[in-house]
Protein backbone atom coordinates (compact mmCIF):
# COMPACT_ATOMS: atom_id res chain seq x y z
CA UNK A 1 0.00 0.00 0.00
CA UNK A 2 1.56 3.27 -1.20
CA UNK A 3 -0.18 6.67 0.38
CA UNK A 4 0.42 10.37 0.01
CA UNK A 5 2.59 12.24 1.80
CA UNK A 6 1.91 14.17 5.35
CA UNK A 7 3.14 18.08 4.95
CA UNK A 8 3.44 19.51 8.28
CA UNK A 9 3.78 23.53 8.92
CA UNK A 10 3.24 24.60 12.72
CA UNK A 11 3.73 27.38 14.95
CA UNK A 12 2.82 26.44 18.39
CA UNK A 13 2.99 29.50 20.58
CA UNK A 14 4.03 28.99 24.11
CA UNK A 15 1.15 28.46 27.42
CA UNK A 16 0.72 31.15 29.89
CA UNK A 17 4.31 31.73 30.29
CA UNK A 18 5.72 33.64 27.55
CA UNK A 19 9.33 32.60 27.89
CA UNK A 20 8.25 29.10 27.09
CA UNK A 21 8.99 27.11 24.42
CA UNK A 22 7.84 28.61 20.98
CA UNK A 23 7.43 25.76 18.44
CA UNK A 24 7.65 26.92 14.59
CA UNK A 25 8.42 23.82 12.23
CA UNK A 26 8.09 23.00 8.57
CA UNK A 27 9.11 19.48 6.71
CA UNK A 28 7.42 16.62 4.95
CA UNK A 29 6.63 12.98 5.55
CA UNK A 30 6.45 10.76 2.55
CA UNK A 31 5.71 7.00 3.30
CA UNK A 32 8.07 5.23 5.02
CA UNK A 33 9.82 6.18 8.14
CA UNK A 34 10.88 9.92 9.15
CA UNK A 35 12.46 10.56 12.55
CA UNK A 36 11.83 13.45 14.60
CA UNK A 37 14.93 13.28 16.50
CA UNK A 38 15.90 16.22 19.19
CA UNK A 39 16.76 16.45 22.99
CA UNK A 40 13.86 16.06 25.62
CA UNK A 41 12.11 19.33 25.76
CA UNK A 42 12.59 20.37 21.82
CA UNK A 43 8.93 20.76 20.91
CA UNK A 44 8.92 16.84 19.55
CA UNK A 45 5.45 15.52 21.44
CA UNK A 46 3.82 18.58 20.89
CA UNK A 47 4.59 18.34 17.03
CA UNK A 48 3.71 14.80 16.88
CA UNK A 49 0.36 15.96 19.13
CA UNK A 50 -0.89 18.64 16.94
CA UNK A 51 -0.59 16.11 13.80
CA UNK A 52 -3.10 13.65 15.32
CA UNK A 53 -5.65 16.90 16.19
CA UNK A 54 -5.11 16.60 19.57
CA UNK A 55 -3.15 19.91 20.09
CA UNK A 56 -4.32 22.69 17.93
CA UNK A 57 -1.61 24.95 16.59
CA UNK A 58 -1.74 28.50 16.65
CA UNK A 59 -0.75 28.82 12.48
CA UNK A 60 0.34 26.52 9.80
CA UNK A 61 -1.25 23.77 8.01
CA UNK A 62 -1.13 20.17 7.98
CA UNK A 63 -2.39 17.33 5.04
CA UNK A 64 -2.28 14.48 3.96
CA UNK A 65 -1.88 14.26 -0.13
CA UNK A 66 -4.94 17.20 -1.02
CA UNK A 67 -6.72 16.20 2.37
CA UNK A 68 -6.26 19.27 4.38
CA UNK A 69 -6.45 18.67 8.19
CA UNK A 70 -5.95 21.36 9.25
CA UNK A 71 -5.29 24.97 7.99
CA UNK A 72 -4.91 28.23 10.47
CA UNK A 73 -6.10 30.37 7.66
CA UNK A 74 -9.00 28.55 6.43
CA UNK A 75 -10.16 27.64 9.41
CA UNK A 76 -10.13 24.15 8.74
CA UNK A 77 -9.73 21.60 11.51
CA UNK A 78 -10.46 17.74 10.64
CA UNK A 79 -11.93 16.36 13.58
CA UNK A 80 -8.92 13.78 15.20
CA UNK A 81 -11.70 10.53 14.90
CA UNK A 82 -11.55 11.34 11.06
CA UNK A 83 -8.12 11.43 10.90
CA UNK A 84 -7.26 7.77 11.53
CA UNK A 85 -4.02 8.31 12.30
CA UNK A 86 -2.69 5.78 14.46
CA UNK A 87 -1.08 7.25 17.76
CA UNK A 88 1.40 5.17 19.87
CA UNK A 89 1.88 6.92 23.10
CA UNK A 90 4.89 7.24 25.39
CA UNK A 91 2.45 5.87 28.02
CA UNK A 92 1.11 3.39 25.75
CA UNK A 93 -2.71 4.62 27.14
CA UNK A 94 -4.39 0.95 26.94
CA UNK A 95 -7.51 1.06 28.09
CA UNK A 96 -7.09 -0.39 31.75
CA UNK A 97 -10.93 -2.13 31.81
CA UNK A 98 -10.56 -3.80 28.35
CA UNK A 99 -8.77 -7.36 27.65
CA UNK A 100 -5.96 -6.79 25.07
CA UNK A 101 -8.75 -8.07 22.25
CA UNK A 102 -10.98 -5.62 22.90
CA UNK A 103 -8.22 -2.74 22.86
CA UNK A 104 -6.86 -3.63 20.01
CA UNK A 105 -10.51 -4.09 18.25
CA UNK A 106 -11.81 -0.72 19.45
CA UNK A 107 -10.02 0.75 16.21
CA UNK A 108 -11.74 -1.01 13.97
CA UNK A 109 -14.86 0.53 11.65
CA UNK A 110 -18.02 -0.32 14.01
CA UNK A 111 -19.75 -1.98 10.75
CA UNK A 112 -17.45 -4.90 11.39
CA UNK A 113 -19.43 -7.40 12.73
CA UNK A 114 -18.68 -8.42 16.22
CA UNK A 115 -16.57 -12.08 15.46
CA UNK A 116 -14.49 -10.36 12.39
CA UNK A 117 -14.16 -7.61 15.23
CA UNK A 118 -12.85 -10.71 17.63
CA UNK A 119 -10.61 -12.65 14.38
CA UNK A 120 -8.92 -9.25 13.33
CA UNK A 121 -7.70 -8.28 16.80
CA UNK A 122 -6.76 -11.88 17.23
CA UNK A 123 -4.57 -11.90 13.87
CA UNK A 124 -3.14 -8.13 15.11
CA UNK A 125 -2.05 -9.25 18.04
CA UNK A 126 -0.52 -12.78 16.72
CA UNK A 127 1.68 -10.97 14.43
CA UNK A 128 2.41 -9.07 17.31
CA UNK A 129 3.66 -12.48 19.18
CA UNK A 130 1.20 -11.75 21.95
CA UNK A 131 -1.71 -13.60 20.85
CA UNK A 132 -1.76 -15.31 24.08
CA UNK A 133 -2.60 -11.94 26.19
CA UNK A 134 -5.96 -11.65 23.97
CA UNK A 135 -8.00 -12.43 27.47
CA UNK A 136 -6.16 -10.73 29.84
CA UNK A 137 -6.52 -7.68 31.19
CA UNK A 138 -3.89 -4.80 30.74
CA UNK A 139 -2.57 -4.60 34.63
CA UNK A 140 -0.86 -8.10 34.13
CA UNK A 141 0.67 -7.17 31.36
CA UNK A 142 5.14 -6.82 31.63
CA UNK A 143 6.64 -3.69 29.85
CA UNK A 144 6.98 -5.16 26.63
CA UNK A 145 3.76 -6.74 26.06
CA UNK A 146 2.36 -3.52 26.74
CA UNK A 147 4.12 -2.29 24.34
CA UNK A 148 3.07 -5.03 21.38
CA UNK A 149 0.01 -4.90 22.32
CA UNK A 150 -0.44 -0.49 22.08
CA UNK A 151 1.47 -1.54 18.85
CA UNK A 152 -1.18 -4.06 17.88
CA UNK A 153 -3.75 -1.09 18.70
CA UNK A 154 -2.13 1.28 16.41
CA UNK A 155 -1.93 -1.12 13.21
CA UNK A 156 -4.72 -3.05 13.69
CA UNK A 157 -7.25 0.15 12.56
CA UNK A 158 -5.19 0.50 9.08
CA UNK A 159 -4.42 3.98 9.43
CA UNK A 160 -3.36 6.51 6.70
CA UNK A 161 -0.32 7.98 8.99
CA UNK A 162 1.39 6.42 12.07
CA UNK A 163 2.62 8.26 14.95
CA UNK A 164 4.92 7.16 17.83
CA UNK A 165 6.06 9.35 20.57
CA UNK A 166 8.92 7.31 21.90
CA UNK A 167 6.96 4.16 22.69
CA UNK A 168 10.25 2.31 23.16
CA UNK A 169 12.33 4.25 25.09
CA UNK A 170 11.33 2.07 28.70
CA UNK A 171 12.29 -1.17 27.21
CA UNK A 172 15.72 -2.74 27.80
CA UNK A 173 18.25 -3.32 25.02
CA UNK A 174 17.63 -6.98 23.91
CA UNK A 175 13.80 -6.48 23.93
CA UNK A 176 13.57 -3.49 22.04
CA UNK A 177 15.65 -4.67 19.32
CA UNK A 178 13.32 -7.33 18.58
CA UNK A 179 10.73 -5.05 18.70
CA UNK A 180 12.25 -2.64 16.39
CA UNK A 181 12.67 -5.28 13.98
CA UNK A 182 9.32 -6.43 14.01
CA UNK A 183 7.95 -2.61 13.95
CA UNK A 184 10.14 -2.50 11.00
CA UNK A 185 8.88 -5.00 8.98
CA UNK A 186 5.04 -3.73 9.62
CA UNK A 187 5.63 -0.34 8.93
CA UNK A 188 7.88 -1.50 5.71
CA UNK A 189 4.74 -3.44 4.79
CA UNK A 190 1.93 -0.94 5.58
CA UNK A 191 4.36 1.96 3.55
CA UNK A 192 2.15 5.18 4.78
CA UNK A 193 3.45 8.04 6.53
CA UNK A 194 5.28 7.53 9.61
CA UNK A 195 6.84 9.75 12.03
CA UNK A 196 8.42 8.35 14.80
CA UNK A 197 10.15 10.38 18.27
CA UNK A 198 13.11 9.67 19.74
CA UNK A 199 16.19 11.28 21.12
CA UNK A 200 18.15 8.13 21.10
CA UNK A 201 20.32 7.73 18.00
CA UNK A 202 20.10 3.64 17.92
CA UNK A 203 16.65 3.69 17.36
CA UNK A 204 16.45 6.46 14.88
CA UNK A 205 18.84 4.42 12.80
CA UNK A 206 17.30 1.08 12.88
CA UNK A 207 13.58 2.28 11.72
CA UNK A 208 14.23 5.93 10.16
CA UNK A 209 14.84 6.66 6.70
CA UNK A 210 14.23 10.23 6.75
CA UNK A 211 15.58 12.65 10.39
CA UNK A 212 14.17 15.79 10.66
CA UNK A 213 16.65 16.86 13.66
CA UNK A 214 14.18 19.86 15.76
CA UNK A 215 15.99 22.12 18.70
CA UNK A 216 14.15 24.75 21.00
CA UNK A 217 11.52 24.45 18.71
CA UNK A 218 13.16 24.58 15.19
CA UNK A 219 14.13 22.15 12.63
CA UNK A 220 17.80 22.21 12.01
CA UNK A 221 18.28 20.13 9.65
CA UNK A 222 16.64 17.32 7.42
CA UNK A 223 18.52 14.94 5.81
CA UNK A 224 18.57 11.43 4.61
CA UNK A 225 19.69 8.51 7.32
CA UNK A 226 22.60 7.54 5.62
CA UNK A 227 23.93 10.91 5.85
CA UNK A 228 22.86 11.40 9.53
CA UNK A 229 25.39 12.73 11.85
CA UNK A 230 25.21 9.61 14.12
CA UNK A 231 28.27 8.36 14.53
CA UNK B 1 -47.40 2.03 64.44
CA UNK B 2 -47.12 3.96 60.78
CA UNK B 3 -44.39 2.91 58.45
CA UNK B 4 -45.77 3.90 55.45
CA UNK B 5 -43.69 7.32 55.94
CA UNK B 6 -40.75 5.56 55.68
CA UNK B 7 -41.83 3.36 52.91
CA UNK B 8 -42.63 6.92 50.80
CA UNK B 9 -39.22 8.42 51.48
CA UNK B 10 -37.67 5.13 49.92
CA UNK B 11 -40.06 5.62 47.06
CA UNK B 12 -39.37 9.31 46.73
CA UNK B 13 -35.36 8.88 47.25
CA UNK B 14 -35.16 6.34 44.51
CA UNK B 15 -37.24 8.51 41.94
CA UNK B 16 -34.90 11.61 42.56
CA UNK B 17 -31.64 9.52 42.62
CA UNK B 18 -32.88 8.28 38.93
CA UNK B 19 -33.33 11.76 38.02
CA UNK B 20 -30.17 13.61 39.75
CA UNK B 21 -28.00 10.89 38.46
CA UNK B 22 -29.16 11.41 34.54
CA UNK B 23 -29.40 15.56 34.81
CA UNK B 24 -26.07 15.29 37.09
CA UNK B 25 -23.90 12.87 35.17
CA UNK B 26 -24.92 15.31 32.00
CA UNK B 27 -23.95 18.56 33.43
CA UNK B 28 -20.47 17.13 35.38
CA UNK B 29 -19.72 15.83 32.14
CA UNK B 30 -20.06 19.04 30.52
CA UNK B 31 -18.21 20.59 33.08
CA UNK B 32 -15.25 18.56 33.17
CA UNK B 33 -15.15 18.20 29.33
CA UNK B 34 -15.98 22.03 27.76
CA UNK B 35 -14.47 25.63 28.72
CA UNK B 36 -17.35 27.80 27.60
CA UNK B 37 -18.50 31.27 28.99
CA UNK B 38 -20.38 30.69 32.34
CA UNK B 39 -18.49 27.33 33.21
CA UNK B 40 -18.11 28.74 36.83
CA UNK B 41 -21.44 30.38 37.01
CA UNK B 42 -23.29 27.22 36.02
CA UNK B 43 -21.03 25.22 38.41
CA UNK B 44 -22.14 27.81 41.01
CA UNK B 45 -25.63 27.10 40.24
CA UNK B 46 -25.53 23.14 40.72
CA UNK B 47 -23.43 23.41 44.17
CA UNK B 48 -25.06 26.26 45.75
CA UNK B 49 -28.34 24.11 47.01
CA UNK B 50 -25.69 22.64 49.32
CA UNK B 51 -24.98 25.70 51.47
CA UNK B 52 -28.24 27.73 51.01
CA UNK B 53 -31.39 27.53 53.55
CA UNK B 54 -33.85 25.28 52.59
CA UNK B 55 -36.94 27.87 53.41
CA UNK B 56 -34.77 29.96 50.46
CA UNK B 57 -34.87 26.96 48.05
CA UNK B 58 -38.16 26.02 48.27
CA UNK B 59 -39.03 29.71 47.73
CA UNK B 60 -37.40 29.35 44.18
CA UNK B 61 -39.14 25.98 43.63
CA UNK B 62 -42.75 27.49 44.41
CA UNK B 63 -42.20 30.69 42.21
CA UNK B 64 -40.27 28.64 39.62
CA UNK B 65 -42.92 25.32 39.61
CA UNK B 66 -46.06 26.67 41.62
CA UNK B 67 -49.01 26.37 39.98
CA UNK B 68 -49.54 29.75 39.21
CA UNK B 69 -45.88 29.25 37.15
CA UNK B 70 -45.42 28.64 33.00
CA UNK B 71 -43.68 25.30 34.02
CA UNK B 72 -46.43 24.45 36.81
CA UNK B 73 -49.31 25.23 34.60
CA UNK B 74 -47.80 23.41 31.70
CA UNK B 75 -47.04 20.51 33.87
CA UNK B 76 -50.65 20.11 35.40
CA UNK B 77 -52.59 20.67 32.20
CA UNK B 78 -50.49 17.73 30.74
CA UNK B 79 -50.76 15.09 34.15
CA UNK B 80 -53.42 16.73 35.53
CA UNK B 81 -51.73 16.68 38.25
CA UNK B 82 -50.04 20.06 40.56
CA UNK B 83 -46.37 19.57 41.01
CA UNK B 84 -46.22 21.77 44.56
CA UNK B 85 -48.26 19.69 47.39
CA UNK B 86 -47.72 16.27 45.55
CA UNK B 87 -45.35 13.45 45.67
CA UNK B 88 -43.83 15.35 42.50
CA UNK B 89 -43.32 17.99 44.75
CA UNK B 90 -41.32 16.02 47.24
CA UNK B 91 -39.48 14.46 44.38
CA UNK B 92 -38.25 17.61 43.30
CA UNK B 93 -37.41 18.64 46.55
CA UNK B 94 -35.49 15.51 47.02
CA UNK B 95 -33.16 15.89 43.78
CA UNK B 96 -32.87 19.67 44.59
CA UNK B 97 -30.36 18.03 47.92
CA UNK B 98 -29.31 15.59 45.85
CA UNK B 99 -28.19 16.97 42.77
CA UNK B 100 -25.35 19.24 44.15
CA UNK B 101 -23.87 16.04 45.43
CA UNK B 102 -23.75 13.95 41.88
CA UNK B 103 -22.76 17.53 40.14
CA UNK B 104 -19.83 17.32 42.27
CA UNK B 105 -18.50 13.82 43.14
CA UNK B 106 -18.82 12.43 39.13
CA UNK B 107 -16.89 15.52 38.03
CA UNK B 108 -14.58 15.14 40.30
CA UNK B 109 -14.32 11.39 39.43
CA UNK B 110 -14.44 12.13 35.45
CA UNK B 111 -12.16 14.26 36.04
CA UNK B 112 -9.65 12.32 37.29
CA UNK B 113 -9.80 9.96 34.57
CA UNK B 114 -6.36 10.22 32.39
CA UNK B 115 -6.89 12.13 29.74
CA UNK B 116 -4.54 10.67 27.65
CA UNK B 117 -6.75 7.58 27.73
CA UNK B 118 -9.66 9.55 25.80
CA UNK B 119 -7.18 10.48 23.43
CA UNK B 120 -6.24 7.62 22.35
CA UNK B 121 -9.70 6.68 22.07
CA UNK B 122 -10.39 9.76 19.87
CA UNK B 123 -7.03 8.60 17.16
CA UNK B 124 -8.71 5.20 17.22
CA UNK B 125 -11.88 6.82 15.54
CA UNK B 126 -13.92 7.22 18.48
CA UNK B 127 -16.57 10.55 18.58
CA UNK B 128 -16.17 12.63 21.46
CA UNK B 129 -19.65 10.73 22.49
CA UNK B 130 -18.64 7.63 21.92
CA UNK B 131 -14.86 8.40 23.76
CA UNK B 132 -17.03 9.59 27.04
CA UNK B 133 -19.43 6.19 26.92
CA UNK B 134 -16.68 3.80 26.13
CA UNK B 135 -13.52 5.16 27.92
CA UNK B 136 -14.32 7.93 30.67
CA UNK B 137 -17.98 7.01 32.05
CA UNK B 138 -16.87 3.42 32.76
CA UNK B 139 -13.43 4.36 34.24
CA UNK B 140 -15.23 6.62 36.65
CA UNK B 141 -17.41 3.88 37.22
CA UNK B 142 -16.53 3.62 41.63
CA UNK B 143 -16.82 7.69 41.68
CA UNK B 144 -19.81 7.97 40.26
CA UNK B 145 -21.66 4.98 42.43
CA UNK B 146 -20.65 6.79 45.85
CA UNK B 147 -21.88 10.13 44.28
CA UNK B 148 -25.25 8.01 43.66
CA UNK B 149 -25.30 6.45 47.05
CA UNK B 150 -24.87 9.72 48.24
CA UNK B 151 -27.18 11.71 46.46
CA UNK B 152 -29.92 8.77 47.62
CA UNK B 153 -28.57 9.04 51.52
CA UNK B 154 -29.19 12.41 50.84
CA UNK B 155 -32.52 12.40 49.48
CA UNK B 156 -33.56 10.07 51.66
CA UNK B 157 -33.31 12.57 54.64
CA UNK B 158 -34.58 15.61 52.79
CA UNK B 159 -36.82 17.92 55.22
CA UNK B 160 -37.12 21.94 54.43
CA UNK B 161 -37.24 21.58 50.68
CA UNK B 162 -40.07 19.41 51.27
CA UNK B 163 -41.83 20.76 53.79
CA UNK B 164 -42.36 23.81 51.83
CA UNK B 165 -42.78 22.56 48.38
CA UNK B 166 -44.75 19.23 49.26
CA UNK B 167 -46.74 20.12 52.36
CA UNK B 168 -46.65 17.83 55.24
CA UNK B 169 -49.75 15.64 53.87
CA UNK B 170 -49.93 12.18 55.77
CA UNK B 171 -50.09 9.69 53.15
CA UNK B 172 -49.25 11.43 49.99
CA UNK B 173 -46.08 13.42 50.68
CA UNK B 174 -45.15 12.97 54.64
CA UNK B 175 -42.09 11.26 54.91
CA UNK B 176 -40.04 10.12 57.19
CA UNK B 177 -38.34 12.75 58.05
CA UNK B 178 -41.12 14.86 58.39
CA UNK B 179 -43.23 11.93 60.39
CA UNK B 180 -40.42 11.80 62.73
CA UNK B 181 -41.14 15.71 63.23
CA UNK B 182 -44.12 15.44 63.95
CA UNK B 183 -44.32 12.14 66.41
CA UNK B 184 -41.77 13.72 68.47
CA UNK B 185 -43.79 17.23 68.50
CA UNK B 186 -46.32 15.03 69.43
CA UNK B 187 -44.55 13.04 72.10
CA UNK B 188 -45.01 10.25 70.23
CA UNK B 189 -41.36 9.14 70.40
CA UNK B 190 -41.91 5.75 70.19
CA UNK B 191 -43.50 6.02 66.76
CA UNK B 192 -40.33 7.88 65.77
CA UNK B 193 -37.83 5.53 67.13
CA UNK B 194 -38.33 2.80 64.34
CA UNK B 195 -37.84 5.52 61.87
CA UNK B 196 -34.79 6.96 63.32
CA UNK B 197 -33.66 3.58 63.73
CA UNK B 198 -33.72 3.18 60.02
CA UNK B 199 -32.70 6.26 58.68
CA UNK B 200 -29.69 6.21 60.72
CA UNK B 201 -28.85 2.31 59.76
CA UNK B 202 -29.48 3.17 55.70
CA UNK B 203 -27.07 6.15 55.83
CA UNK B 204 -24.74 4.74 57.93
CA UNK B 205 -24.38 1.44 55.52
CA UNK B 206 -24.09 3.83 52.80
CA UNK B 207 -21.45 5.72 53.75
CA UNK B 208 -19.30 2.81 54.79
CA UNK B 209 -20.37 2.11 51.15
CA UNK B 210 -19.03 5.22 49.85
CA UNK B 211 -16.01 5.21 52.01
CA UNK B 212 -14.28 1.75 50.76
CA UNK B 213 -15.44 3.06 47.12
CA UNK B 214 -13.40 6.32 47.44
CA UNK B 215 -10.53 4.75 49.20
CA UNK B 216 -10.05 2.17 46.61
CA UNK B 217 -10.54 4.72 43.79
CA UNK B 218 -7.81 6.56 45.21
CA UNK B 219 -5.16 3.57 45.95
CA UNK B 220 -5.83 2.00 41.90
Amino acid sequence: MTSAALSVRLVIEPKGDPRGLHIDVSFDVPPGVTVLFGPSGAGKSRTLASIAGLLRPHQGRVALGDEVWFDAERRIELPIHRRRVAYVFQSLALFPHMSAAENVAYGLPRDVPRDERRARALEMLTKMHVEKLADRMPRTFSGGEAQRVALARAFAMTPRAVLLDEPFSALDAELKAELLREVGEQLARDRVPTVLVTHQPAEAELLGERVVFIEKGRVSRTTSMSDAPFR
Amino acid sequence: MELDPLFLSFEIAAAATIIAALVGVAVAAILANFRFPGRDLVDVLFTAPIVMPPTVLGYYVLVLLGRRSFLGHAFESLTGTSIVFTKVGAVVAAVIGALPLVVKSVRTALEETDPTLVQAARTLGATPLRAFFTIQLPLAYRGIAAALMLAFARALGDFGVTLMVAGDIPGQTQTASLAIYDAIQAHRERDAAVMIAVLTGVVIVLLYIVGKLTARERSS
